[in-house]
């Protein structure tokens, strides 16, 4: 069938909400305004109020809310408009959620999923626009999931309400309009596991989420000029598939590392390190990152563009790590 | 001396239960300033001593299915939930007999047999957990009832103002009991707050509110059951703010150089425990003999709580990694070891396809 990304997830949070009771949706305008990147839309009027849920504006509130009633049995949703708006719930979510149930010697775990559109290209400057899910891929107790295919939109979300423990998903915003055809029985996947989404034997492209169709095309040209690469996408952070990227660099020996995260004490640099620490003597040439420019994230469009990776970006690099840059 | 807000003592039983339940409290404190300056128990340690009217009066309102939110001082409310005193020591001193098994200390007591869900060390960080509790009982029908202890500091915090705002909001079954023992930390409450009346604060969001001698353990009962009914017959969430004082220092590293000590000797002349014992007493209801039996009582309980914790057994560091992720495989990166390392120290591996370096 046809879809899109956004389709997709409704899909999911209504097959959860359907097959599950405990299941409820909670954030910033999920109900009436139908969520805030339409998501949503439709279900306020199919669950009602008390399970999709609008809140006030107390990012910190509600999804301590939410860490609350999944101690209690619940299965909540809660989505937080942007990743940036998630920081107001940093205490919640790294003070609570990721530590209660080994604080507490095993006998609270925190069965939470939280999601957020996170990523920029859409000119929303920089408190709207910035990828931090590298960074709660550093805390302990977390699941970090970057669904980037129809796929894993409508699969990602069903298993990570059966995980005991928190998980958080997210969205990038440029995905939501992407169309496509999903198989019509597609459901759960796993979230455990990279997937290899091309295979090619002279480098490695390793990313998640949002730069994830930009890698695919740089992937296309860069075969069209002989170097044919395997396309990983991670799709979760953490904990991280390391033997899938360690498995294609044993093969390929050279491997470029693309995130919409700034480089520096990012989600690339772990990568980076762990095919330095398991795959040193496999590679052929230096691991080479395309992640964002180091700057706030920008307004003006060509700003803004030339602080992402780009289609360009990757090509170069995949050639530098090739060693057919000139 | 300042005397109960009722001489009457309105069951001599229970009277003398009360008193049991505070001077528990008191005993097991005293043991762990003891301890920890003998270096058995490190960290911080917060001590309650003072404000034992509060968690004696209010725990006496709930039911066993109810839930508990506290903060980091809070041994007396994990103490009176029903965990044992020396489940609660052996987590000082960091066994695997502690209520969590050494990894939450102090500050972070949890029991899931009583619904005692922490032991929370962020200020305000447990308000929401409360507010979300309430939601579930609320969305499943289950008339349970989840009390939630703070200082005053806490209101300061906006998570205090989302937490008020939400229970209102959707009418949750929760109880706010704001324990104001006028400094938060080393902040006198005039100093920190525009408006020093807190009770006003939870009227302001629409809560039924009201402000409770926290000294007083008779009133500070009487208040807590007449709110916990309200609150589980559906009347929305309500809040006490119970007026009490901290007789000792925040922690253990506070020289209090904030408040006079002529300040604490008047609060100290009206130690919840002094008041309830004078006013047994006077009621001809506490015989000498009944009041050292049950000194001998408490003590001894103390006492054998201290020598579970002694003879317990430090968590092995071979558990450090579980319960992470409930699974325990989880994230297994630091068990790894990895493959590179190996290779290194063979000298590299050879390469599948075997081409030249």
């Amino acid at each position: 069938m046809k879809t899109t990304y956004r389709e997709a997830m409704r899909a999911a949070l209504r097959d959860a909400m359907q097959r599950d009771e405990r299941v409820f949706l909670m954030g910033e305008d999920v109900g009436r305004y139908g969520g805030s990147f339409a998501v949503s839309l439709g279900l306020l009027e199919e669950f009602g109020p008390e399970r999709i849920r609008d809140t006030p504006l107390s990012e910190s509130g509600f999804v301590g809310a939410g860490i609350g009633a999944a101690l209690g049995g619940m299965r909540p949703v809660v989505e937080i408009m942007t990743v940036n708006f998630s920081l107001l719930a940093l205490d919640q979510i790294i003070n609570n959620a990721a530590t209660l149930l080994h604080m507490s010697g095993g006998q609270f775990n925190v069965p939470i999923v939280i999601r957020m559109t996170t990523g920029a290209g859409r000119q929303l400057g920089a408190q709207h626009s910035h990828s931090l899910e590298g960074w709660y891929a550093h805390i302990p107790g977390l699941r970090i999931l970057a669904p980037a295919t129809l796929a894993d939109a409508r699969g990602m979300l069903w298993t990570a309400l059966q995980d005991p423990d928190p998980v958080l998903i997210f969205e990038h915003g440029s995905l939501y309009n992407v169309a496509g055809e999903l198989d019509d029985d597609a459901g759960a996947v796993d979230i455990d596991r990279s997937a290899v989404l091309r295979h090619g034997d002279a480098l490695t492209l390793i990313t998640y989420g949002g730069t994830l169709p930009l890698v695919l095309e740089a992937a296309e040209q860069l075969a069209a000029a002989g170097i044919d690469a395997d396309v990983i996408d991670l799709r979760t952070l953490r904990p991280l598939d390391a033997h899938t990227i360690i498995d294609s660099v044993a093969r390929t020996h050279r491997a470029v590392v693309v995130d919409e995260g700034w480089r520096s004490g990012s989600i690339s640099a772990e990568i980076a390190a762990r095919i330095c620490e398991q795959a040193f003597f496999d590679l052929d040439a230096p691991v080479e990152r395309v992640c964002s420019l180091e700057v706030p994230v920008p307004y003006a469009k060509h700003l803004e563009q030339a602080a992402l990776p780009s289609v360009e970006r990757v090509m170069a690099a995949g050639r530098r790590a090739v060693g057919a840059d000139g | 001396m300042s005397s109960l807000k009722n001489q009457r003592v309105p069951n001599p039983e229970h009277g003398l239960h009360l008193l049991r339940q505070m001077l528990r409290v008191r005993r097991l404190e005293e043991k762990c300033i003891e301890l920890y300056s003998a270096a058995k128990i490190r960290g911080f340690l917060h001590v309650y001593i003072g404000e034992e009217a509060v968690a004696a009066g209010v725990m006496e309102a709930l039911a066993p299915e109810d839930a508990v939110v506290a903060t980091y001082r809070e041994h007396g409310h994990a103490l009176l939930r029903g965990v044992s005193a020396g489940a609660i020591l052996a987590e000082m001193y960091g066994h695997a007999e502690g209520c969590c098994r050494g990894r939450g200390g102090s500050m972070h007591l949890f029991d899931a047999a009583t619904r005692f869900y922490g032991g929370n060390a962020i200020v305000a960080g447990g308000l929401p957990l409360a507010v979300g509790l309430a939601l579930a009982d609320r969305m499943s029908g289950r008339q349970r009832v989840t009390v939630c202890f703070f200082g005053e500091g806490a209101v300061a915090e906006g998570e205090f103002h989302e937490s008020m705002n939400l229970a209102a909001l959707w009418q949750l079954p929760v109880l706010f009991c704001c324990e104001n023992n006028l400094y938060a930390m080393g902040t006198a409450l005039g100093r920190s707050e525009s408006q020093t009346d807190i009770a006003l604060k939870a009227a302001g969001y629409e809560i039924s509110a009201w402000a409770v001698d926290g000294m007083d353990v008779f009133a500070v009962e009487e208040a807590a059951r007449r709110a916990v009914d309200a609150v589980r017959s559906g009347g929305g969430p309500h809040f006490l703010e119970l007026r009490t004082y901290r007789f000792r220092a925040h922690s253990m590293f506070d020289p209090e150089l904030y408040r006079e000590k002529s300040e604490v000797a008047q609060w100290m002349e009206r130690d919840p425990i002094s008041l309830l014992q004078g006013a047994l007493q006077a009621a001809g209801q506490l015989p000498e003999k009944d009041w050292t039996d049950l000194q001998a009582d408490v003590d001894a309980e103390i006492s054998t709580a201290v020598g579970f914790a002694e003879n317990g057994t430090p968590e092995p560091v071979s558990e450090l990694t579980r319960f992470v992720y409930s699974d325990p495989a989880g994230d297994a990166y630091d068990a790894e070891e990895p493959a590179g390392r190996a290779a290194a120290a063979s000298g590299g591996k050879p390469r599948e396809d075997g081409a030249a370096r």
